[in-house]
């Protein structure tokens, strides 16, 4: 099964890269968009017997790796 | 002393800043071995460990990240957790905030646009192995090179930070007042270097290794002070 990490900045970091689109998108005439926050998605294929075994393993790889706690915050899904 | 100190440089997959380094400490008179981020060796015989500039994995994920778990990081570990000393240069200050040994992190510069270019730094405190060459208010000409250079930490750790005399760099203008202007990266607290508590563990965004020679020069500055702190210490 697949575990889905999305990450973002955490809210108080400032993410020049969605203000930018942000500035962007109303510019283009889009100016319902009040806020851009751009993350990442890392997908990771892995073996486990239950969900909640691949969301444990895929939160332990998140701790060790793939996340930054001092500036990001992360969610897991696992996907079929 | 009665030999010469002992620096070792560490390259990972993507540093480039690893041969200036070697050559800016050989010219202040230590005696530097190259280190291969997969070498596992003892860095007992060290008096100094540098981690240095560039793009280690590419920045890939995020930069530092892969670096801080290459398999000589134990070892740094261990260096540091001894007390002796452990310098982190842009790429190098990345990693070792990825690593835990210094709190806070780096991230995208707030205008989104890699800077090249010389900087101004106060001497925010002397008291350090790395900058008790100088003193407070001491204004110092470093280049910088970064996309990724702004530092950011939670409200609570920056008070400790302060609290702690952690700072010890911030960018600043020529006559060393520091400002929104002159803090091109956007930083919190327009940091630039910072110490661990202990002050073994020193990382900042700019360059000394690159104003060691020919041109401003003020990167002596850093390795006078930690000449001086082993020399001390060999009495």
């Amino acid at each position: 099964m697949k575990a889905r990490v999305h990450i973002f900045y955490k809210d108080s970091v400032f993410d020049p890269q969605g203000n930018t689109v942000q500035h962007s998108l109303q510019q283009l005439g889009f100016q319902q968009a009040s806020s851009v926050r751009i993350g990442k998605v890392i997908d990771v294929e892995v073996q486990s017997a239950t969900h909640d075994e691949a969301k444990k393993l895929a939160e332990k790889m998140c701790e060790t790796l793939l996340v930054n706690p001092v500036m990001e915050s992360f969610q897991v899904e696992i996907l079929d | 002393m009665k030999s010469a100190p002992k620096a070792a440089v560490i390259t990972f997959p993507g540093s480039n800043c690893d041969s200036d380094c070697v050559y800016g400490l050989e010219i202040m008179g230590f005696e530097v071995t190259a280190l291969w981020h997969k070498d596992k060796p003892s860095l007992a015989e060290y008096d100094l460990v540098v981690l240095p500039g560039g793009f280690s994995y590419g920045d890939y994920l995020r930069c530092g990240a892969i670096a801080a778990l290459a398999p000589i990081q134990e070892q740094v570990h261990k260096h540091a957790e001894q007390g002796k000393l452990v310098l982190g240069i842009c790429n190098g200050f990345q990693i070792l905030c990825e690593m835990g040994l210094l709190p806070g992190g780096l991230v995208r510069n707030q205008k989104m646009k890699f800077l090249s270019t010389d900087v101004c730094l106060k001497v925010e405190n002397e008291d350090s192995p790395w900058t008790s060459a100088s003193q407070r208010g001491d204004v110092w000409k470093l280049p910088i090179a970064h996309g990724d250079g702004r530092f950011v930490c939670e409200e609570k750790e920056l008070a400790t930070i302060k609290d702690k005399g952690q700072v010890l760099l911030r960018y600043c203008d020529a006559k060393g007042n520091v400002s929104k202007e002159f803090n091109l990266n956007g930083a919190t607290d327009a940091i630039a270097g910072i110490k661990n508590v202990r002050g073994n563990v020193f990382g900042l965004m700019p360059h000394p290794e690159r104003a060691t020679d020919l041109r401003s020069g003020d990167g002596r500055f850093i390795w006078k002070s930690i000449l001086s702190t082993l020399g001390e210490k060999a009495v």
